[in-house]
């Protein structure tokens, strides 16, 4: 059975040219970058080169970029390091539908004294605009929104969202993890001060991403106990991981354009054919701003865990915001700041596509969806009689 | 992915009894749309009282189900009276087990068998019985609902009363009120043992006793031992004082499993079942 992945917001195939590159350095060149021997110094320049490709692709100067380990430490540094390093009192001003890497700690922050401030979405997944302004009246803030949603791709207007932060003295981080690589970002015409950033959602693997600090941006280090990356990040470079987050990068710079109109014609398909197919569907989110990959579609009176076991018989893989796939008992969070009825919320299926999704995984999954949803709906004791 | 076992997969993927019965003798609806699941039951008696056709919709996950196609196989050809003292543990045994999280499933099973003798007695078509007080405000749980479960299956703590009810699973402010509960039957139960102890010396355990004991203190004291580890374990056979089982996952083959067998479980069924029980590893 071919495996059909439609699951890239959880985390994407890594690239073949970023598992070449990385293989020099597991193998042959694992000196030390720090070392002052040629063997391990040698390596240095690397890296140096990998930031540079790194801050190409979000515009930025190399010193800009900070090397980590994932994007849930680029979120915590950015926005503990920012209230830590605040010379005065910060509120902390986020959303209702970020990731848990930013909600957990702005959370954690609110228990150690700071004012939160939870803005509120509408209907298509936008931020509450005025609810901002006023939360930013509120005094100094550090500001953590999402360029774009996890779940349903909805895109914030970072920019003009910067401008108001700007305006009003605050410190902006934006989790880009999802819409770097997908959508341009660009951090000469968007004056956001801090930018998380994470390999394995742009086919780099597993454990290694990126902050971008602007210059000038006061950051606590979270990891202490070394001068690597200008004492900024403390720990022995993760050198073969940090090659391949450059490789990914060059190669999501340079087809950027190309893949951005593929994806969405193909994810334009996917809803277009799923909404034709399958009666008492609906889409959530804003279907304009949005990531060209992502869609996030209920299919009303049936579970998405029962969704995706049967997807997943056919070698299709997508995700689900129900509850029952969650660990937990409640459903997704960002859907129901939504608003989205606890009918749509329980049958949502996300599906995510990456440049390596065929017109034929398009089709295989437009085939199978119809018999799957019909099959679990005569087996609901709810819907249209 | 859930650690489904195969015969969930095989109920998931082949459901039993699938729709509604006509003209049915007792309906039983528990759930909503709101809570994630919810199970419609309908039976028909013949003439003995025996339940002749049963059948499930039902809107859930893949254990609900399951549980759902796994009770309809399990009440099919019972009297009332049989089908009523069937409870949550024998739909999961029926499956082979559950993952703790998706007990409540099995309850869900439980809840709406007993409203379709319910209503096929009394002709009530409350969808829910909410007898006493409610103590989760969201998803609707009373408390004697959740003394029921920690009765029946034993349950210590709060977050097992969530995987078994979903009580407790939503906003979380009714978990002080749970672990009173809790507390409270465990105080019962203990004392009810204690008398029953001093009244009675102990009695030899029937076979049936015996292997439901091992399976228990397997399900209960052992399996989530060798989880820990990537493992897993399978009651093959139980002959006179030999319980014959089955290592599996990173168990199977591995260096340390005879120690595992011995130092593990032999004592644990020793401690839990009887001291005179033999742990062999079954060779297939």
């Amino acid at each position: 059975m071919r495996n059909i992945y439609l699951d890239n917001n959880a985390t994407t195939q890594p690239a073949p040219e970023v598992l070449a590159a990385m293989e020099p350095f597991l193998r042959d060149l694992w000196g030390n970058p720090s070392s002052m021997h040629r063997f391990g110094g040698q390596v240095k320049r690397h890296v140096e080169r990998a930031r540079e490709q790194v801050a190409a692709l979000v515009h930025a100067d190399p010193a800009e970029i900070i090397f980590t380990s994932c994007g849930t430490e680029s979120d915590n540094t950015a926005i503990r390091g920012a209230v830590e390093a605040a010379m005065q009192r910060m509120n902390v001003v986020t959303s209702r539908v970020e990731h848990p890497a930013v909600l957990a700690p702005c959370r954690y922050l609110a228990e150690k004294g700071c004012r939160l401030h939870e803005i509120a979405v509408d209907a298509e997944g936008q931020l509450d605009m005025v609810q901002l302004g006023e939360a930013l009246r509120d005094g100094p803030a550090v500001v953590s929104l999402m360029w774009a949603n996890n779940e349903t791709g909805v895109i914030f207007p970072i920019p003009e969202i910067a401008e108001m932060v700007k305006a009003a003295g605050g410190v902006l981080h934006t989790d880009a993890v999802q819409a770097v690589g997908k959508v341009p970002v660009d951090m000469r015409k968007t004056a956001v001060d801090m930018l998380s950033m994470s390999g394995h959602k742009i086919h780099a693997p597993k454990g290694v991403g990126a902050l971008f600090v602007r210059k000038g941006t006061r950051v606590h280090p979270f990891l202490l106990g070394g001068h690597q990356e200008e004492s900024r990040r403390a720990g022995t470079e993760n050198v073969p991981y940090i090659i391949g987050l450059g490789c990914a990068c060059e190669m999501a710079r340079l087809g950027l354009e190309k893949e951005q109109a593929a994806l969405a014609m193909r994810r334009d398909r996917l809803e277009k054919g799923l909404l034709a197919t399958c009666p008492d569907a609906r889409v959530n989110g804003d279907r304009v701003h949005r990531l060209p990959n992502t869609l996030n579609i209920s299919f009303e009176y049936i579970e998405g865990e029962s969704i995706l076991y049967m997807l997943s018989d056919v070698g299709i893989a997508a995700s689900s915001g129900s509850a029952c796939t969650s660990g937990s008992l409640e459903p997704s969070h960002v859907l129901r700041a939504m608003g989205v009825p606890f009918t749509a919320v329980h049958g949502s299926v996300r599906f995510s596509l990456s440049r390596y999704t065929t017109d034929q995984d398009i089709g295989a999954t437009l085939e199978h969806m119809p018999g799957i949803v019909r099959r679990l709906r005569e087996m609901s004791p709810f819907g249209r009689k | 992915m859930w650690d489904y076992t195969e015969r969930v997969m095989d109920h998931f993927r082949n459901p039993r009894n699938v729709g509604a019965v006509e003209n049915p003798d007792g309906v039983g609806e528990v759930g909503s749309l709101a809570c994630g699941d919810a199970l419609r039951l309908t039976f028909k008696l013949d003439a003995d009282g025996r339940i002749t056709e049963v059948k499930f919709q039902t809107f859930g996950c893949a254990s609900a189900i399951a549980s759902s196609s796994a009770l309809t196989e399990m009440i099919k050809g019972m009297t009332l009276e049989e089908a009523a003292a069937v409870t949550n543990q024998d739909i999961a045994r029926y499956l082979g087990g559950l993952p703790e999280q998706k007990m409540h499933c099995s309850v869900m099973g439980r809840e709406a068998l007993e409203a379709a003798i319910e209503n096929y007695r009394s002709g009530s078509t409350t969808k829910k019985i909410l007898a006493g007080k409610v103590v989760c405000n969201c998803f609707g749980v009373t408390e004697e609902e959740i003394e029921r479960v920690v009765r029946e299956n034993g349950l210590t703590t709060v977050d097992q009363v969530t995987n078994y009810t979903k009580a407790g699973g939503g906003c979380g402010k009714c978990k002080d009120d749970i672990a009173a509960i809790v507390d409270r039957v465990r105080v019962e139960l203990l004392e009810a043992e204690r008398k029953a102890g001093a009244q009675a010396a102990p009695r030899r355990l029937t076979v049936i006793e015996k292997i439901r004991l091992i399976e228990q203190t397997i399900d209960r004291e052992i399996r989530p031992l060798l989880k820990n580890d990537g493992g897993d374990i399978e009651l093959i056979d139980v002959d006179g004082n030999r319980v014959k089982v089955g290592l599996r996952g990173m168990c199977a083959g591995c260096q340390v499993a005879r120690f595992t067998l011995k130092d593990v479980v032999e004592v644990k069924l020793r401690e839990f079942v009887s001291s005179d029980l033999v742990v062999e590893e079954a060779k297939e």
